[in-house]
Parts: structure tokens; C-alpha cells; sequence
């Protein structure tokens, strides 16, 4: 994948992480279905990579390869260089430790057995970062006051069912920050939180993304929150477990190439009424999302695609190029059209 | 340092307020604390009863008294020795077999069923297979073959032999919930902590079942008692000393149910028998409570 290769990895550093031609067939009695597509991804260090789609596009398959949860059927997911699974046994340890997953629903992801300040210092023990119970209390007090939940020492003692959704979510973060992680991939950690609650999480993981240096996989299926949170980053959109778009987030927000990703803008509700009359919307010719079992020869938007080209879009599959200065799309249409410069109404921050 | 010092003093209190939880708890539900009285009661007679009574001698003039005689509260048994001296002592080894063999099962059970469940592979294979052979030997003709061969009069012999035939039953249980327990989030999240198999298996997933697992071993110490009276009142088991399943077995042998004078003598073990194992069933709702930290605050 040109493009890819060319724009972000182009620095002569290794990325922290990346993902190679990574696929992820599952055997099922309907056949195999493809959850994740031959992608090609990479996060730097400190680096935001915000992956978007919607549900079972193939994201958070794609997430768990990042994380060693899960082992591709094709391809090679590289840490610092090195393929994680032809890593010795002390080496994959290493990489558990340095990448950090934080789950969607922290309801389910913190144990209702444990205290709080069991669930933090367990791993701060065990990994000897720090010695005997009295330093991993205090070490436990500051990384929850890092993420916010102060006074840090009403916690400790806690059970997760004694506290709120936002807050079972900020301990998921403080564990994951336990072991001074390199990446830390965020699958919907937000999705499942109030909107109030939502905007101070984000607001938090924000602050943690600057003043620690941590790269972030930050998976969502709202374009929003990657704008928020990727500002600086970048933006790949995934479509049925390929990426269609990738670019920097900007660019994929505000002069969005591919039909999916202008269609996934262009669904963004706005708050003014009038606005949203007379936004311009692409026009879907289908809302079905094919189903992964039967994917759609071509383009596999091509059914839905209101730039649909006969001939053109349902032979072959399209390569993710580059369309313009470091964004590339995965569309013939826009391949052989070019991009065109930004669409003038919205202008480029 | 001064915020730091707080937790470590709130630390050193849980102890203490654990403890004061865990009784409250008990009193929570009436008949969890009704039960607890009883086998607390029971085992508390039958550990430090014997060294008050005097020791019971055979008395020919004195034989099948009825209950009620004065100096023979439950009258006597066809040699003439008192029936509430050889009640006190009786339980000590059935309670002691009762609880060291579904200890052992227990113990089988949790660490070859987590074990199964989360390798998977071909340690799963090995305790399957394993735990299907025992489970279709049946155990109290294997108990009465072996009884037959070996002497076994030690409790100690006896309680790893029931104990050591009992683990199938609970293991598959146990596999079972851990293959639910060990997809679950929070496991997921051990693992990318790396914080080792044996942590993620007994720290991380078991207490999630501690309720489940200790209802099962409460189950496991009524069924073992029920095998250790059975096999004495079936004389499979050497009837030297005396306990409640050997003075169900004599007073049995003797006919005691045909004698008006005698039914002292052969109700006093089974209503001993019953109300121990009713005991350790109502415990078993407190406990519940006890080891759910959702339902212990409420």
C-alpha cells in the first residue's frame, strides 16, 4: 500500500506499533467471513490514530490484533519493529505491558470482586514498579488523581459497584496507566458513558495524551469524538474490515474524499435547524450494510454508493491510494477524478 | 507525603471493619443465623464435650434404660453405657471426616476445574476424561471393595477417601463457570497486565465464585457425612470406637426400633445427623451475603 507506506512511516523513526496486510478471517457455519480486510495501519510513538466505522466494520477485531488479544490469520502486527508473535515469551511480556487496552464497558472490564486499590496495585506489585503495599497505595493515589478522582483515598477501599459509569471508566485508565504504557488503544471507551460524563473523560484522556507522550489507538464509531480527541492525529475509516480513508484528521473531517466518509459527515446532525436543511447530503442508494458472510464484489460500497459507476466500481477491488498531499481513499471514481482541492464551504483548520 | 499517609491508615482498618461485616451479615438473614448457631453449637459440643463426660463402661445391670431415667438423659444402649456420653463423643469424627473431605474435594475441584477451563488444550482433555471415569464408578460399592480390602479405621484414611472420589461432580461445575468467567473484560484485562496465570486463575476469577464454590463445599460436607453413616450402618467401615454412624449401626443391628425403650437410642444419632447437615444448609444463605461485596454493604 503505497500511499500508507509513503505518508506517515516516510520519518526514518519505527513506528510504535503497526499492522501489516492484517486480515482476521473467522471459520463460520456461513461461511468465512472477513472481519478485517488486509489492513495496513501504524501508530507513532505519542501519536493519535483515531480508527472510525461503524458497527462491524471490523475495528475492534482490528484492536484486539493491536492488542496480541488476538491472532491474525494473515499478516504481520509488528511492536517496535518486531512481529509480536514470533516474539520470545519475556519479550511478548514486555509488549502486554506496553500496550494497554481500555474497554468499552466499565461495567464489565473492572473485577466486582476486587477493591479499587487492589485492581491498580496488582499490577504495580507484580511488575515490581513499586515495593510493598504502603508505596503502591501512594502510587495508586497518584495515578487516580491523575485521572481525576479526587480525593484519591476515598476510592482505594472502594468496590466498582459503588461507583458511577464515568468513574469505573477513569479507574480502567489509571489501571492501564499502572504500567507507564507506550500505546494505549481506547475501543469505545466512551460510547457507554452520559454525554456530560463523556466530554471530561475525553477531556482527561486528552490531557493524558500530551502530558504523558502515550500513543493512542482511539477507536469510535462518531466522526465527533475523533475530531475531538485526533485533532492532531490522524483518521483511518474503516467500511465491512477495509480501510477506505486515511488521512490526517482535519483533512478525513473537513474535505472528506471517499463517498463513505463524506456520507458518515454528512449524517452529523447539526444543532441548527436551518443548517441541517440545507447541508448538503449524499444521498445513500442503499442503507443495508452487506453482510460480512456475502461481501459485494468490487468496491464493497458499491451498492450503496451514490457515485456508483457501472463496470468500474463492481469488478475490482479498489487500492487505497493517495488522492491528495498525505490522504488517501479507496475509490476508483475519486482515483481516476482526482479529489479536487477542498471543497470551499469548509475551509481546512 | 501528607494526602499518602491517609489510604495506608484506611488500610489497616479494613480488617477489623471486615470482620464486624461479616457478622453482621450473618444476622442479616434469620435463618443463615439460625444455622450458623446450630453448627457452631454442634461442633463446639462435639470438640470440647468429651473432656467433661465420664468415660462410658459397659453395665450389664443397667441395659436399655429408657430416655428420661434419672442419670441416663437418653436412656441407655443394649450394653448398659449412657446414650448422651456417646453423643457428645460421637460427632467429632463424623464432623472431622464431613469437612476434611469436601475440603479435599473442594481443593480438587477448584484448581483442576480453573485449571481445565482456562489452559483449555490438553490439560482440559486429561481432566475431563479423568473426571468421567470417576464419575461412573459408583462410589459406595468402590467404598465397600476398598472396605472390604484396607482398614479403615483412621478418619484421617477415610476422609481422603471419600474426599478423593467426590471432586468430579464439582469440577465440571467449576470448569464450567470459569469458561464464562475467563472471557469476561476484566480477565482480558489481567492478562494485558501480565499478571500470570496462577494470579489471573485464583485471584482474578475465583472469588467470583467464592459464594458458588462455598455453597458447594458446604453440599460436599452433608454429602460426605451422609457416605461415612452410610458406610457404617452398612459395616463396611471397622466399627471400633464409637461415633454416630457406629451407634447408628449397633442400635440398628440390635433391633432398637422394636423396643419402646431403646427409640432414644437409635433416634439421638439421626436427629444429630439431621440437624447438622439442616445447620450447614441454612448456613450457606448467609454466606452468600458474606462473599458477594454487592450484597454485603446493602
Amino acid at each position: 500500500m503505497s500511499a500508507l507506506e509513503e505518508a506517515p512511516v516516510a520519518e526514518t523513526r519505527t513506528p510504535l506499533m503497526t499492522l501489516d496486510g492484517v486480515s482476521q478471517v473467522f471459520d463460520t457455519k456461513a461461511g468465512p467471513i472477513r472481519a478485517v480486510d488486509g489492513i495496513n495501519l501504524s501508530v507513532n510513538p505519542g501519536e493519535v490514530l483515531c480508527l472510525v466505522g461503524e458497527s462491524g466494520s471490523g475495528k475492534t477485531t482490528a484492536a484486539r490484533m493491536a492488542a496480541g488479544l488476538a491472532r491474525p490469520t494473515s499478516g504481520r502486527v509488528a511492536f517496535d519493529g518486531t512481529d509480536i508473535w514470533s516474539m520470545k515469551r519475556n519479550d511478548f511480556g514486555a509488549f502486554r505491558r506496553s500496550v494497554q487496552y481500555v474497554h468499552q464497558d466499565p461495567y464489565a472490564s473492572l473485577n466486582p470482586t476486587r477493591t479499587i486499590q487492589q485492581t491498580i496495585t496488582a499490577p504495580l506489585l507484580k511488575h515490581g514498579v513499586v515495593k510493598g503495599s504502603k508505596a503502591a497505595a501512594e502510587k495508586a493515589v497518584e495515578l487516580l488523581t491523575k485521572v481525576d478522582l479526587t480525593p484519591a483515598e476515598n476510592f482505594l477501599p472502594k468496590y466498582p459497584h459503588q461507583l458511577s459509569g464515568g468513574q469505573r471508566q477513569r479507574v480502567a485508565v489509571a489501571r492501564a496507566l499502572t504500567l507507564d504504557p507506550k500505546l494505549i488503544i481506547a475501543d469505545e471507551s466512551t460510547s457507554m458513558l452520559d454525554v456530560s460524563i463523556r466530554i471530561s473523560v475525553l477531556a482527561m484522556l486528552g490531557r493524558l495524551r500530551d502530558d504523558l507522550g502515550v500513543g493512542f489507538l482511539f477507536i469510535t464509531h462518531d466522526l465527533a469524538i475523533a475530531k475531538y480527541f485526533g485533532w492532531n492525529g490522524k483518521t483511518a475509516v474503516m467500511y465491512l474490515g477495509r480501510i477506505v480513508e486515511f488521512g490526517p484528521t482535519p483533512k478525513i473531517i473537513n474535505a472528506p474524499t471517499h463517498p463513505y466518509t463524506r456520507a458518515l459527515i454528512d449524517a452529523i446532525p447539526e444543532p441548527d435547524p436551518d443548517l441541517t436543511k440545507t447541508k448538503g447530503r449524499e444521498t445513500l442508494r442503499s442503507l443495508e450494510i452487506p453482510s460480512l458472510a456475502h461481501l459485494p464484489g468490487g468496491c464493497s460500497f458499491h451498492p450503496r454508493c451514490p457515485q456508483f459507476e457501472d463496470g468500474l466500481c463492481d469488478g475490482v477491488v479498489p487500492e487505497l491510494v493517495e488522492v491528495r498531499s498525505g490522504q488517501s481513499a479507496a475509490c476508483h471514481v475519486v482515483a481516476r477524478d482526482g479529489a479536487g482541492e477542498v471543497r470551499p464551504d469548509e475551509p481546512v483548520a | 507525603m501528607t494526602e499518602a499517609t491517609i489510604p495506608v491508615t484506611a488500610i489497616g482498618t479494613t480488617g477489623v471493619s471486615r470482620f464486624a461485616g461479616i457478622l453482621n451479615s450473618l444476622r442479616r438473614s434469620p435463618a443463615g443465623f439460625i444455622g450458623f448457631v446450630i453448627v457452631a453449637l454442634l461442633i463446639l459440643i462435639s470438640a470440647i464435650g468429651p473432656f467433661f463426660t465420664p468415660d462410658v463402661a459397659p453395665n450389664v445391670k443397667e441395659i436399655l434404660l429408657p430416655a428420661g431415667t434419672s442419670g441416663h438423659l437418653l436412656g441407655t444402649d443394649n450394653e448398659g453405657k449412657d446414650v448422651l456420653i456417646q453423643m457428645i463423643s460421637g460427632g467429632r469424627t463424623v464432623i472431622f471426616v464431613g469437612f476434611v473431605a469436601a475440603a479435599i474435594s473442594t481443593a480438587l475441584a477448584i484448581v483442576l476445574g480453573s485449571l481445565a477451563a482456562y489452559l483449555g488444550g490438553w490439560v482440559d482433555s486429561v481432566v475431563v476424561t479423568l473426571a468421567d471415569v470417576f464419575l461412573t464408578v459408583p462410589q459406595i460399592v468402590l467404598l465397600a471393595v476398598l472396605g472390604a480390602f484396607f482398614k479403615l479405621d483412621s478418619p484421617v484414611l477415610l476422609a481422603l477417601l471419600v474426599g478423593g472420589l467426590s471432586w468430579p461432580v464439582l469440577t465440571r461445575a467449576v470448569r464450567a463457570q470459569v469458561f464464562s468467567l475467563k472471557e469476561r473484560e476484566f480477565v482480558e484485562a489481567a492478562r494485558l497486565l501480565d499478571l500470570g496465570t496462577p494470579r489471573v486463575v485464583f485471584v482474578e476469577i475465583l472469588p467470583n465464585m467464592a459464594s458458588f464454590i462455598l455453597m458447594n463445599f458446604m453440599i460436599g460436607v452433608t454429602n460426605a457425612i451422609y457416605q461415612l453413616v452410610g458406610l457404617y450402618l452398612l459395616g463396611l467401615a471397622p466399627l471400633t470406637g464409637s461415633n454416630w454412624g457406629i451407634m447408628l449401626n449397633r442400635a440398628w443391628i440390635a433391633g432398637a426400633i422394636f423396643n419402646d425403650n431403646s427409640l432414644a437410642w437409635i433416634l439421638s444419632p439421626i436427629v444429630a445427623i439431621i440437624l447438622l447437615l439442616l445447620g450447614l444448609v441454612m448456613m450457606t444463605r448467609s454466606l452468600e451475603e458474606i462473599l458477594n461485596p454487592r450484597l454485603r454493604d446493602r
